[in-house]
């Protein structure tokens, strides 16, 4: 690490709260459903004990809803764990596709406020890369923030994963409002930080509609 | 009563809006600010309970549109788990006592329908 590191530390901690908050709050609608959909279990059930038939067909569709938000509770907590777990180790062989899913799920209520979607694309061959999980999270999510800012009209930000000569690289593509975007906004001096922290680079391509993030391989 | 209940998560609101319609009070849903006003034009609610944090609009902004076309209407107030500036925000919109935690506990949220209503 370099002088960079009390900056990209501070940061680091106020990214890793937004996420926190963020992730708290999918959880809190999930029990929030949840619970509504007992209340009206309990409320058939008063109904039944009071002589009126309950309809089989309402109870299994409140049963297949319930599971439906097991799924979705479950999907967002083991994103939660993964996402806690990138500050355990300062260098890790990472799989890129692993690290785009990741992104997608720590994105969901970020997505769903501002009204856009992901597209992945999984690379041929494996993008992996030797590099520091958390600060490379955060790095991706200042490059997502910019990309949702530049998404064009049909709301769609794809990531694609690609393998490097020395390392591997994630393009944020379909960003045709890129070019109505201030150029010198991007890369911000704390996504610069991380780049230097990360020896990675970030690359805007205002022509090819995309933010290009090159990550090259970090040694001890 | 005619409660008008707005927020993001479709199945949460749809089904608590069947709940309160089990116990007799008329309840319609929406998940957006537009569905909200498409409700409005043509159903005259006395009451709306808003989820704070929505996509492009949020309860705030909705209850300003609502605020416009029904002048008399009161508000409730729901929230997942805000910030502080959220919380006081919320507050200083509707009141301590109207701006409700998920998640709701339906007999708290009818008798603050009620206490609304007759403030």
């Amino acid at each position: 690490m370099n002088t960079d590191a009390g900056m990209i530390g501070q940061a680091g901690l106020q990214f890793f709260g937004r996420m926190c908050t963020s992730i708290s709050h999918d959880i809190k609608n999930v029990l929030a459903v949840v619970n509504e959909n007992a209340g009206l279990l309990e409320d058939l059930c008063a109904m039944a004990d009071r002589g009126k038939p309950i309809d089989l067909s309402r109870l299994k569709r409140l049963a297949a809803d319930v599971k439906a938000q097991v799924r979705r509770g479950d999907g967002i907590v083991s994103g939660m764990n993964r996402f806690a777990h990138s500050v355990d180790s300062t260098l890790v062989r990472l799989d890129l596709v692993e690290v785009m899913e990741l992104l997608k799920t720590l994105s969901l209520r970020f997505a769903s406020m501002q009204g856009f979607a992901f597209r992945l694309t999984r690379p041929q061959d494996s993008a992996t890369v030797t590099t520091a999980p958390f600060l490379l999270l955060h790095l991706l999510w200042l490059c997502l923030e910019q990309a949702i800012a530049a998404a064009g009209p049909g709301r769609t930000v794809e990531l694609t994963a690609e393998k490097g000569v020395d390392g591997a690289s994630l393009r944020f593509g379909r960003l045709e409002g890129l070019g109505n975007a201030p150029a010198a906004s991007f890369p911000t001096e704390m996504a610069s930080r991380l780049c230097r922290a990360l020896n990675a680079e970030v690359r805007v391509d205002v022509q090819a509609n995309e933010i290009l993030v090159n990550i090259a391989d970090l040694r001890e | 009563m005619n409660v008008l209940l707005v927020d993001d998560e479709a199945e949460l609101v749809s089904t608590l809006a069947e709940r309160l319609t089990l116990r007799g009070i008329d309840a319609c849903w929406a998940t957006s600010c537009e569905e909200a006003l498409r409700c409005l034009e043509t159903t005259a609610f006395d009451i709306a309970v808003l989820d704070v944090k929505m996509p492009k609009v949020d309860g705030l902004e909705l209850k300003k549109c609502l605020q416009e076309k029904s002048p008399g209407m009161k508000f409730i107030f729901v929230t997942g788990h805000g910030s502080t500036q959220d919380f006081e925000t919320g507050v200083s919109e509707v009141g301590r006592d109207y701006y409700l935690v998920k998640p709701l506990n339906i007999e708290t949220l009818i008798a603050k329908l009620k206490e609304a209503l007759q403030r």
